[in-house]
């Protein structure tokens, strides 16, 4: 082979300072739909394997073929698992954007690119980049994939195995790992896995006898390190679908919309494995609905008649969503709404992620209305939440709406072991006919026997003459009949208050970090949390700052939120959309403390990363 | 009838009752109110297995009015279909009776309903139709007809929707036409209706007093009077595995239900055959020509399988289920974890 031509990139110097191992990010350019995923997971899983915590982020546009598409990886010697929103080594196939992804990378930064056309379509092979300052690699990926003779229509999908041999001789990947990762995404089998490890070994091979390495870039084995021990990789969408089948889910509505589809796709199929009696019929159902109407509806009928029932969706579908939470609020039935947020306003970005969902779930439906709302931060509480979510929705009776994010939903994250759930399920007050029997009948459908706000229903088929009661989204007194009356409106409106304040104290408490003699506090929550971990130590570690942390879990807030704001001197609450959402419901429910709240907000598309944190907070603090 | 009189449950009639309608004085809807209740008796309708399904407007109150002992949704606009639908598949063996208008089905509601017959949700849907919205006083609904003049709402200069011929183009297992003038042909529907195994729309021109009763209204009592085309006479035998005929051949027919009962039609129009589609496409389109109201039994479909049948579910409804029959086991999630990439 003589293909090999380093002449035609700048001659760039090999590297003799020190080497920079596991602590830098890949970016892989490709255009969507040619099969690249399959290579970039890969990738990661290997890297994973290798003991190294790694990161992916999919930067993947609303598209089906053709269009731009980012893959970071970042490994991370020291376990930081936030995206960085920079990469120091590029691979691409992308003619297209080959000149702003050359500009993007740092000085001294690596860039990887085909001396021929991967897809047939460009002519990589007068490409002239127009930096010195980079270390450039060129490889042969139509002549190496061809070698393998693919059918026509897998070529363009394999020939993403020539970057993962390429990248994993120069930059020390484990082979062994990529081919277990391979066995592991073609679920072992022989074919699928020869052809694409194949060229990868191939890749591998030409990149051994052809590229001298001279860039700094290397990951290493951490067969010492623990972070990855015991440890799995999982998507949040998938996560939250696993959590929700431990919780019982019975009843499925969704309507399809990116990133959320994934959800009830990922509940498809576990139910389909764990979910049958013993005559093989299904404990569960679930409803493809013709929109987000239906979707609620449905959930919001099998809630009322006693199912544990859910749907998926993302910022769209909440809007269509008010309606119906609105009347379940009102009405006080259970429901699970999952919210996968994407970028709005209106259709927005489908394929970005954002925090920008916050303030209108929590006052979602008209007139007086505040929805319970929780912020997993993590696979482990996307899980957790998945099957929690049910309970807290059946001992409330009201909609849980649980925000995850597609940076969470959509991504391949290292999570720690799922645990089975700690406690049994919470049914909630559900009078049956025995229950009436005893009381001789006499119950009110809307009374606060337990001073709670939380009051006893019945669901339809009990047996027991007086068990009925008319569900409305009228106004209605305690024996759920239509009433114009002052005073039962506004008691019930009281009542509700008044549920909703011990929905502050049953609903998950927020998670607190504290360092010594901190005057500043960080409040923040859902996928923001590594980030900020992050941002917190670089703080400590370079400008000997210490800032406390507390991380909200759930809406409405709990009073520790409260307690813990008035210890400090300013608060900056960090949150992944414009207009400082979360900030604005602190102010709402912590007035006296709202001057010393700052927002530190931002709304882009991307997840917030921990240098932004940092700056924001540096600048807003006069240092 | 006597009113001491109980049926199988050992119930009177007055069992069946609801709450004094707050309508106004002679709504078509309270008649069909007073009909549904009277046939729920006298087929013995277990009031606890039943619930009482609504949108919202004059039609969708109504469910407070009859059958006070079931439970009742009454929901939002045009969204009583979705509703229902996760009603029925959370537990099957509930028996839905939904109460729409034409505005609510016709208007706001129709991809809704739409799509609940395409499902066919075992239900028995019934539309209260007088093509007006009655509590917004009096603007035309989808149901109206092409050219006609209220007072209120001036002249309609849109075509009307046949209810009927939409339910049928969804492929609706059980559609039928009444008036609620006809309270003993009302009666017989839903009978029949409550035995039948998917959608059984019944659309029921229900005259608004109030807004929509101009002799020259097909929605009007006068209308209903003089242009009524009744297609067949419904004899409905509960519960039995054979009936005896002893109808002048041609002039019967007879269809036996899901359950086993069997609904006997006693043909007024000897060319119509209520299994057949094409021919109650065609008894439709010729009514919208003739501007006659047909009633009675339109199309059946007993073979179609519904939605809960198609969800195989397990026997006890899913909202009675135990924590040990939906969660599973330590075993299963550590299962599920170790296929997982770890």
């Amino acid at each position: 082979m003589t293909v090999v031509d380093l002449q035609q990139a700048p001659a760039t110097q090999l590297h003799s300072g020190q080497r920079i191992v596991n602590d830098f990010s890949f970016v892989v350019a490709t255009t969507n739909g040619t099969g690249s995923q399959t290579s970039n997971n890969t990738l990661l899983r290997a890297l994973f394997k290798m003991g190294v915590p790694a990161t992916g982020k999919n930067l993947f546009p609303s598209n089906i073929y053709g269009l731009p598409t980012w893959f970071y990886i970042r490994v991370n010697k020291d376990n930081y698992r936030a995206h960085r929103n920079k990469a120091e080594v590029l691979v691409t196939y992308n003619f297209d954007t080959f000149a702003e992804d050359v500009a993007a990378l740092p000085p001294g930064g690596v860039c990887i690119y085909p001396m021929d056309a991967p897809t047939g379509k460009k002519k990589w092979n007068v490409v002239t980049p127009s930096r010195d300052d980079l270390y450039y690699y060129r490889i042969p990926v139509d002549e190496l994939t061809a070698q393998l003779n693919p059918a026509q229509a897998l070529k363009e999908y394999v020939a993403n195995m020539v970057y993962v041999g390429a990248l994993a001789y120069l930059f020390n990947i484990d082979m062994a790992q990529i081919e277990g990762a391979l066995s592991y995404h073609f679920g072992g089998k022989a074919k699928p896995i020869e052809m694409n490890f194949g060229l990868v070994k191939l890749a591998y091979d030409w990149a051994k006898n052809n590229l001298q390495k001279i860039d700094p870039y290397w990951c290493e084995s951490m067969p010492d390190a623990t972070f990855n021990k015991d440890m799995m990789m999982i998507e949040g969408n998938a996560a939250a679908a696993l959590g929700a089948v431990f919780g019982g889910v019975e009843f499925v509505a969704w309507y399809p919309i990116t990133p959320s589809s994934s959800v009830a796709e990922n509940l498809q199929e576990y139910l389909a494995s764990y979910r049958h009696d013993a005559e093989g019929r299904a404990t569960y159902a679930i409803v493809q609905a013709e929109d987000e109407l239906a979707a609620i509806g449905m959930i919001v009928g099998a809630g009322w008649a006693g199912a544990r029932s859910m749907t998926a969706t993302s910022g769209p579908g909440i809007s269509l969503m008010a309606e119906f939470t609105g009347l379940a609020y009102f009405a006080e039935v259970p429901a699970v709404i999952w919210d996968i947020q994407r970028m709005g306003p209106s259709t927005g970005l489908p394929t970005r992620t954002s925090q920008g969902d916050v303030l209108f779930t929590h006052f979602l439906g008209h007139g007086d209305t505040r929805q319970v709302v929780l912020l997993p931060a993590n696979m482990e509480e996307c899980f957790q939440f998945g099957w929690e979510a049910f309970d807290f929705a059946e001992r409330l009776q009201t909609p849980v709406f649980v925000l995850s994010d597609l940076e969470l939903g959509m991504n391949l994250h290292i999570s720690s072991k799922f645990k089975y759930p700690d406690r049994p399920m919470d049914r909630g007050k559900v009078l049956t006919a025995e229950d009436l029997q005893k009381a001789g009948g006499q119950w009110a459908r809307y009374r606060d026997v337990d001073g709670d706000g939380i009051t006893y229903r019945t669901l339809p088929g009990t047996d027991h003459p007086n068990a009925a009661y008319f569900t409305r989204g009228t106004g209605h007194n305690e024996n759920a009949g239509y009433s114009e009356k002052v005073e039962d409106w506004h008691n019930n409106l009281k009542r509700l208050a008044h549920k909703m304040n011990t929905a502050r104290e049953i609903l998950p408490q927020p998670v607190v970090q504290k360092s010594k003699g901190a005057k500043i506090a960080i409040v923040s929550y859902g996928s923001n949390d590594y980030a900020i971990k992050e941002a917190l130590d670089y703080l400590k570690a370079r400008r000997d700052i210490s800032v406390d942390y507390l991380r909200i879990l759930a809406l409405p807030l709990s009073p520790k939120v409260g307690e813990f704001i008035n210890g400090y001197d300013r608060v900056y609450v960090v949150e992944n959309n414009e207009e400082g959402q979360m900030a604005q419901i602190m102010r709402i429910d912590f007035p006296e403390k709202a001057p010393d709240l700052r927002s530190i907000a931002r709304c882009n598309g991307m997840p917030l990363d921990a240098e932004w944190i940092m700056a924001q907070l540096l600048e807003m603090e006069g240092k | 009838m006597g009113r001491t009189k109980t049926n199988e449950l050992g119930l009177l009639a007055a069992d069946y009752n609801g709450r004094p309608s707050t309508l106004c004085p002679g709504c078509g809807h309270n008649s069909i109110s007073n009909q549904i209740q009277q046939a729920a008796f006298e087929y013995s309708l277990n009031q606890n297995m039943v619930v009482k399904m609504s949108g919202i407007g004059c039609s969708s109150k109504t469910p407070a009015y009859f059958m006070g002992r079931s439970h009742a949704f009454n929901t939002i606009h045009g969204r009583m279909p979705s509703v229902t639908t996760g009603v029925v598949l959370a537990n099957h063996h509930l028996k839905a009776i939904g109460v729409s208008g034409d505005g609510d089905t016709g208007n706001i509601g129709f991809g809704q309903f739409k799509h609940l017959v395409r499902r066919n949700v075992p239900m028995v849907y019934i539309i209260e139709n007088n093509g007006v919205y009655g509590l917004t006083k009096g603007q035309f609904s989808a149901t109206a007809d092409f050219g006609q003049k209220t007072k209120y709402a001036g002249k309609n200069e849109l075509p009307a929707i046949d209810l009927c011929a939409e339910a049928l183009l969804a492929d609706c297992s059980f559609v039928a036409r009444s008036f609620s003038g006809d309270a003993k042909q009302i009666r017989s529907l839903l009978r029949a209706a409550f035995s039948h195994r998917g959608t059984a729309v019944i659309d029921i021109i229900s005259p608004c007093v109030t807004f929509n009763d101009a002799d020259d209204s097909t929605k009007s009592y006068h209308w209903g009077k003089e242009h009524r085309e009744i297609l067949n006479e419904l004899g409905f035998v509960q519960g039995q595995d054979d009936i005896a005929v002893d109808y002048e051949e041609g002039k019967s027919q007879d269809v036996q239900l899901h359950d086993g009962s069997w609904v006997r039609l006693k043909k007024l129009d000897d060319a119509h055959d209520p299994t057949d589609r094409a021919s109650a496409f065609r008894v439709l389109e010729q009514a919208r020509k003739e501007q006659v109201i047909i009633t009675g039994l339109i199309y059946i479909d007993q073979e179609r399988s519904t939605v809960v049948e198609n969800a195989r579910l397990t026997d006890t409804p899913l909202a009675n289920l135990t924590e040990e029959q939906i969660r599973p086991s330590k075993a299963t999630l550590d299962k599920a974890l170790a296929e997982l990439f770890s």
